[in-house]
């Protein structure tokens, strides 16, 4: 076994990295084979369907991990949450690839740089979740915030892109620039940037440098509230989600706001865990701010990818509350949620691609008799809907009451009072494009059409998932109590 | 009730979510298989609920044909119990399943009329009863609210797609009225299961908890005006006359016939059995918004030209009855509060249907419009008749059964209140006996010689429906002797 400068014993089993591994090896040969794709004569599935094999290889290579708990020379954390956070993020770019590939083919330009970068940002994601050391974190963060600065500047045609890649990258780097500030005050006080190391000099008393810590903590939430698009660090991200191509929106609102919570779960219950008192108040303003805010702004909006951008930051609402919140009940509870909004939001933004390509409007007017052209993209459109709203059978209800409940029994009754009132103020706007899709008749075209195979095949998975978690959640809440409990350990 | 009714009860409510399910599967222009489907389902629901209401033993447990299976737990918050599937009635719930079987009868038939769209409202109107019929039997808290909401949702676009003049209006008031409601129940139930700290929603085991005196007083009135916003509890009522004015006949037959009652039974169930403190404390303001909403209902009612919006305000005052009934806190009271949930559910889907049959030919409803209709239609005219005297308190019909058990429950705890019902009674009288004459007697309008005599489905659904009228008015007792029972064994708090 090696050992570093100061002695330390160092792991450096590589296999543990396997699913990074394959991922980012996949992303190069996606860059080669777009460069070579005349010489090689591909055809148009060539470059989706390698990433989907890439994929596919790194989700083989996380199950071997399950269950284990090993760390790769004290960067990195191999155990059940990093597991589950792999399984999540690499589904996650694979649905949205076989949703969304005939989009990316027709409205996005650079198509072999697209789905490389889309590759590199769901490592830089899945490092998020495992790592354990302040500069392996710093360091995923920006691996997956670079490779999205560019996706958002992708699409075809459209002057929004640019302006939201401008913002997102200029509110991106202030944000980085802080987080990186509040760590270099939380290494100053802690002595070290391994966690666990600065868990343990935070729980000695630490009356001497209260300030520098508070300091450094109002940085970090600045910089990860950035990230996570809370209240009041959130306008970017109705920008960047309207600007962005489709698949990207989707990919911002799940993986992007995943990974910032497997973030957040591991410092807050880790190494920030014996300063909570500094920070508990701080992330309880915030979860207030982003529902209230999130879910107001978001009754006016006309563009579905802005309503959905602001329905998302009410949901970081709902989860930050379980950091404030945080104990083994309120994090299960919150993977759990996290897993089904996911899933909910995914089978939207795939219905709207699938939608997209068809008419190419983004306008919630759009949907206008959208149930007798296509009943069954509406019947998902509805679902997805209605499982954000929290409405029951759908996974919304069940993941919100769960979570809620967790909330409740750790004494923070008043935020949930406040999370229910903000979620039925959401049921108003996201009726809205329901009754479009429903009360009214098509405008034009009004022919029934049907969905591109691999558009059925996204959609009718994720709108399985939907009614599946909504109906009979119990693996999933297994599964997610398996991974919270080595944070708990 | 033996053990194996517990498959019964679960049938009660499978039925109509399979029904539903199947229903998604049928191409939407096999119109007649629909029909058949929905038919045999509608009987099917009818002669379970039947089963299940004669099946229940008024001398036997509290709850019977109770059976548990397993659904979440020992994970997170969740204990060794955790969330079950638990089903089990007693004597209120047996009544209320039987309402909801005897109402979703007619309810079927009439929808049969409907052109456009028939299958997706057929799902969404099963998918709502199934809503219903697992409220009453369901004895999980998580269970019973995530069938709460699920009765609720369907209606938002049951009116709006379905329904008739102000439809979006009525049908976005009524939706975010209710789940403002919601969460206050929301609310009650979290605090109850941290509070219990059992681990499990289990409602039987949550009855067997002492819970603080201040924690009841703070919690059962997020609990009584939650549930009491669906059983349109004044000053809350005001989606109700809107919505069922707007709803299509079938919904509001099962809205008003069904879900209100669905109101009253969550405030008996999570409120008084929950926190029978609580309940006492607060049952004085109960009979003051009872009584309120009975003579405002009333008097609101005399004043309304559209015969549903009139409907619908005698429903608001029907319904304080109730909550006058239960905040009597004696067992007459109590039992003429159940017993009116069950006889104002029959009698106002029949005032539903009949108006419903009408709307459809002559596309208004307004009283002043109308008169001597009795000689154009008089089977019509009839069935009208009878469901308007089972509201004003005829007796030997359901609802003199159901008041005077009332009155005289409100004589016994507050006088004043026992005679200001019998005023309303009164009221009730003046504004049907105003339309009876208005618009079936006098001189025949010729502006309606076209209509016609309503059709056999409608007839054959307003025989039902009427029969259970005179049936509960001249033979109350299987009615009586479950629910009194139920109240004088079970409810604490309540006295003789």
């Amino acid at each position: 076994m090696t050992t570093d400068l100061l002695g330390n014993e160092l792991n450096l089993q590589y296999e543990l990295l396997g699913p990074e591994i394959a991922v980012a090896v996949t992303a190069m040969l996606v860059l080669f084979a777009d460069a070579f794709r005349r010489e090689l004569n591909l055809g148009r599935f060539a470059l989706p369907a390698l990433s989907v094999a890439g994929l596919a290889v790194a989700l083989v290579l996380s199950a071997l991990w399950i269950d284990e708990n090993k760390d790769f020379a004290r960067l990195v954390q191999i155990d059940n949450f990093t597991t589950f956070f792999r399984f999540l993020f690499l589904a996650v770019t694979l649905i949205v690839i076989v949703g969304s590939h005939e989009y990316i083919e027709k409205h996005v330009s650079h198509v072999g740089e697209f789905y490389s970068l889309l590759l590199f940002s769901t490592v830089g994601a899945m490092l998020m979740a495992s790592a354990r050391d302040l500069l392996t974190a710093y360091l995923a963060i920006e691996v997956m915030s670079f490779s999205l600065y560019i996706l958002v500047s992708l699409t075809k045609n459209d002057s929004r892109s640019g302006e939201a890649s401008l913002k997102y990258v200029l509110l991106g780097g202030v944000a980085s620039a802080m987080l990186l500030y509040g760590l270099s005050f939380l290494y100053g006080v802690g002595g070290s940037t391994q966690y666990s190391e600065i868990a343990a000099a935070l729980s000695e008393n630490t009356s001497d440098v209260e300030l520098p810590l508070l300091l450094g903590l109002a940085l970090i939430v600045a910089g990860l509230g950035f990230k996570a698009s809370a209240v009041p660090f959130h306008m970017w991200t109705p920008d960047a989600y309207e600007g962005a191509p489709i698949p990207i929106t989707a990919y911002l609102s799940a993986t992007s706001k995943a990974a910032t919570f497997a973030l957040l779960l591991r410092w807050f219950s880790g190494p920030l865990l014996p300063a909570i008192d500094d920070w508990q108040w701080m992330i309880s303003a915030l979860a207030v701010a982003t529902m209230v805010v999130g879910n107001l702004v978001a009754l006016q909006q006309t563009n579905i990818k802005r309503l959905l951008a602001y329905s998302s930051i009410g949901q970081v609402g709902f989860m930050l509350m379980a950091i404030t919140a945080i104990s083994d009940t309120t994090g299960s509870a919150l993977l759990l949620h996290l897993s089904g909004y996911v899933i909910t939001n995914l089978a939207l933004f795939m219905a709207i691609v699938a939608f997209y390509n068809r008419t190419g409007t983004e306008e919630i007017s759009g949907f206008r008799g959208l149930a007798q052209t296509n009943p069954y993209l509406a019947l998902v459109m509805t679902a997805g809907l209605f499982s954000l709203a929290g409405m029951p059978l759908l996974a919304g209800f069940l993941t919100k009451f769960i979570l809620f409940q967790s909330v409740v029994s750790e004494g923070y009754t008043w935020l949930v009072v406040i999370a229910l009132i903000a979620s039925t103020v959401s049921l108003y706007y996201y009726l809205q494009v329901i009754r479009h899709m429903y009360l009214y008749q098509p405008e034009g075209d009004a022919t029934r059409w049907r969905l591109t195979p691999t558009g059925y095949l996204a959609t009718g998975v994720l709108l399985i998932g939907v009614v599946w978690v909504g109906i009979y959640a119990t693996p999933f809440y297994t599964v997610a109590d398996r991974a919270i409990a080595p944070l708990f350990a | 009730m033996v053990e194996n009714d517990a498959f019964a009860l679960l049938a009660v409510f499978l039925i109509p979510l399979g029904t539903a399910v199947l229903l998604m599967l049928v191409p939407s222009r096999e119109r007649s298989l629909i029909i058949a489907l929905t038919a045999a389902s509608s009987l099917a629901m009818f002669a379970v609920s039947l089963y299940v209401f004669l099946q229940y033993d008024f001398n036997g447990d509290q709850f019977q044909g109770v059976k548990a299976w397993n659904y979440m737990s020992d994970m997170g918050l969740l204990g060794d119990e955790g969330i079950q599937l638990k089903v089990g009635i007693d004597g209120i719930a047996a009544a209320m399943v039987l309402l909801t079987g005897i109402v979703i009868v007619p309810g079927t038939w009439v929808s049969w009329k409907i052109q456009d769209r028939m299958k997706d409202f057929f799902i969404l109107l099963y998918i709502l009863t199934a809503g219903v019929f697992g409220t009453f039997v369901m004895l999980d808290m998580f269970v019973w609210f995530l069938l709460y909401e699920t009765a609720l949702l369907p209606m938002y676009l049951l009116i709006a797609v379905w329904g008739s003049t102000r439809k979006e209006y009525g049908a976005m008031k009524l939706m975010m009225m209710l789940l403002a409601g919601s969460i206050l129940i929301f609310t009650a139930i979290f605090a109850i299961y941290a509070e219990a700290g059992l681990g499990s929603f289990d409602m039987v085991d949550l009855y067997a908890v002492d819970f603080d005196e201040d924690f009841q007083k703070l919690y059962f009135p997020l609990i009584a005006v939650g549930c009491g916003i669906l059983a349109a509890m004044f000053p809350f009522h005001s989606w109700s006359p809107d919505g069922h004015a707007s709803a299509p006949t079938a919904v509001s037959m099962l809205h008003a016939g069904v879900l209100m009652k669905l109101g009253a039974f969550g405030i008996i169930r999570l409120g008084f059995q929950m926190m029978p403190e609580g309940g006492a404390f607060w049952a004085p303001a109960l009979i003051v918004l009872g009584i309120t909403a009975a003579l405002y209902g009333a008097v609101s009612a005399l004043r309304q030209d559209d015969m549903k919006l009139m409907t619908g305000f005698s429903s608001v005052s029907h319904m304080g009855y109730v909550m006058v009934g239960l905040g009597t806190m004696n067992v007459i009271g109590w039992t003429g509060a159940v017993l009116q949930m069950f006889a104002h559910g029959i009698m106002t889907a029949l005032f539903f249907l009949l108006i419903g049959a009408m709307y459809d030919q002559a596309h208004n409803r307004d009283i002043p419009n109308f008169s001597g209709m009795a000689k154009q239609m008089p089977i019509w005219t009839v069935f009208f008749v009878i469901a308007g005297l089972a509201s004003l308190g005829l007796p030997g019909m359901s609802g003199f059964v159901a008041e005077v058990h009332i009155f005289i429950g409100a004589f016994r705890a507050y006088p004043v209140v026992g005679g200001l019902a019998v005023l309303t009674a009164a009221i009730t009288a003046t504004y049907l006996l105003r339309m009876f004459s208005q618009a079936f007697f006098g001189e025949f309008n010729p502006r309606w010689s076209e209509l016609k005599e309503i059709t056999y489905a409608e007839r054959a659904g307003a025989t039902v429906l009427a029969g259970t009228i005179l049936f509960l008015g001249l033979w109350p007792s299987p009615w009586v002797d479950r629910i009194a029972t139920t109240i004088e064994t079970t409810i604490p708090g309540v006295t003789l």
